[in-house]
């Protein structure tokens, strides 16, 4: 397969882009619910391509950001039994419970792993019999098949000493609870392109009829998300609404069938509190009674801990698209992705976080700073 | 969090009743699961995500950029050319 050359990309971005500004005669708000559309957003300042009137905003689409504190406190309590080795993906480890975090934690001597994979959780419990090996499940529709084959493995090879802290979210929820806010403002979503190669297109098409929206499934290259937001610019201007697949040489239509099996065997959908937004119905996986010997909420009886997040954050309006980073007075002054206040600063996919990494600071900011006053 | 990477299968075996092989990203090579790729075959392009591939990617999709840059070209050669 042929990559494309530099010279190559630059003409495409500029041909997407001139095709955006030739089409555009209104303004339009166009959400993406992915984080990693949202870095590549900024990191390539692609909104910063596009007509004035195209505004990107960029709802709850990273499932680090949107892990509840709550899950994270137990992971943290679990994470803590002598006995335990906590596996965990990379991005987990700085995110904030109400007391610390899983990597000051390891500082202190608890035995937490960051895995590549899931599977690997699987060769280190075969491998550490006298230990419970934990491993913590996070992640949209993208990551469920892999950490379901994990537990599906783990209970067939009857590895006792495995079990999976479950915090799976599901993308339509969150896009039709940002639908049905009153204050709501989306017009069309860029879907996420790689829970839709598990997922497919089906479940979009009721939300796109029921809201009249387009909803244009796309890629994580800059040329995807050009010819994304082209497409939905195109289907908005013309009074269409319905699914369109700008990512097909990933997408299928229907999906991965063997993983929808495999997902609905081990897990069933559960209401599941979303950082920095709340509870929202049916927006979650967690593991079916079958699996109840590899779940960790019931293997270590954390279930019943709760908590509550800082109230200052903005988060919540953030992810529905009412406010950008830049709204917020507490952004990279007393949040900061070294001390975030919450979800949509906590991780580098998040849209605080992107905002801070890429340098967007807000403008009266800019301004005070260079008039030297503090 | 939920980037998947595309890689070029090298092998296919069985290991532990899955369907496992080593995908080549641009050099450097992992062991990953192709249980839900089962028509995969030596050479094709998969997505990966935390060692799990997601779906084959299909060539004829992705050569489609390419035929666009062709239009592209085209397109500016009916162009007039500009005064100097």
């Amino acid at each position: 397969m042929r990559r494309l050359e530099p010279d190559e990309s630059r003409r495409l971005a500029e041909h997407w882009a001139n095709e955006i500004a030739r089409t555009t005669t209104r303004p339009w708000k166009i959400m993406e619910v992915c984080g990693g559309q949202t870095q590549t957003i900024v990191k390539f300042g692609l909104d910063q391509l596009l007509p004035s009137q195209i505004e990107l905003l960029h709802g709850p689409g990273c499932p680090v950001c949107v892990t509840p504190l709550e899950m994270i406190d137990r992971a943290l309590a679990i994470a803590r039994a002598r006995d335990v080795i906590f596996c965990s993906f990379g991005d987990m480890l700085r995110v904030p419970g109400s007391d610390g975090d899983l990597l000051g934690l390891k500082a202190q001597g608890a035995d937490i792993r960051v895995l590549y994979s899931p599977l690997d959780a699987l060769s280190i419990a075969r491998q550490n019999p006298e230990r419970r090996v934990v491993f913590f499940a996070i992640g949209f529709e993208t990551t469920a098949p892999a950490n379901a084959i994990a537990i599906q493995q783990a209970r067939q090879r009857g590895l006792g000493n495995f079990s999976a802290l479950c915090s799976h979210v599901l993308v339509p929820p969150a896009m039709l609870a940002i639908l049905q806010d009153p204050e709501q403002c989306v017009q069309a979503f860029l879907g996420p392109g790689h829970v839709c190669s598990v997922m497919g297109l089906s479940e979009y098409e009721p939300i796109a009829a029921q809201f009249s929206v387009p909803i244009v499934v796309t890629g994580f290259e800059p040329l995807d998300l050009l010819e994304g937001v082209c497409l939905a610019v195109q289907h908005l201007e013309a009074g269409r609404s319905g699914v369109d697949n700008q990512y097909a040489r990933v997408v299928q239509a229907e999906g991965n069938l063997a993983s929808q099996r495999l997902l609905a065997s081990v897990f069933e959908v559960c209401d599941r509190k979303w950082r920095g937004i709340g509870l929202l119905p049916r927006s979650g996986l967690q593991l079916r009674d079958e699996y109840s010997a590899h779940d960790a909420l019931k293997v270590f009886e954390v279930g019943d801990l709760t908590s509550d997040e800082p109230a200052e954050c903005i988060s919540g309006q953030i992810l529905r698209g009412l406010k950008k980073p830049s709204d917020c007075p507490a952004f990279g002054e007393r949040c900061t992705p070294e001390s975030p206040l919450g979800a949509t600063m906590v991780s580098s996919e998040g849209a605080c976080a992107a905002y801070h990494a890429y340098g967007r600071v807000p403008v009266a900011r800019l301004a005070r700073g260079a008039g030297g006053v503090q | 969090m939920c980037l998947g990477v595309p890689g070029r299968v090298l092998s296919r075996e069985q290991e532990d009743g899955l369907l496992m092989g080593r995908v080549d990203f641009g050099g450097v090579s992992r062991k990953v699961c192709l249980e839900h790729v089962q028509d995969v075959a030596l050479g094709d392009y998969v997505l990966v995500h935390v060692g799990f591939a997601l779906s084959l990617i299909d060539a004829q999709e992705a050569r489609k950029i390419f035929e666009l840059l062709r239009e592209l070209d085209q397109l500016g050669e009916l162009q007039p050319e500009r005064d100097p």
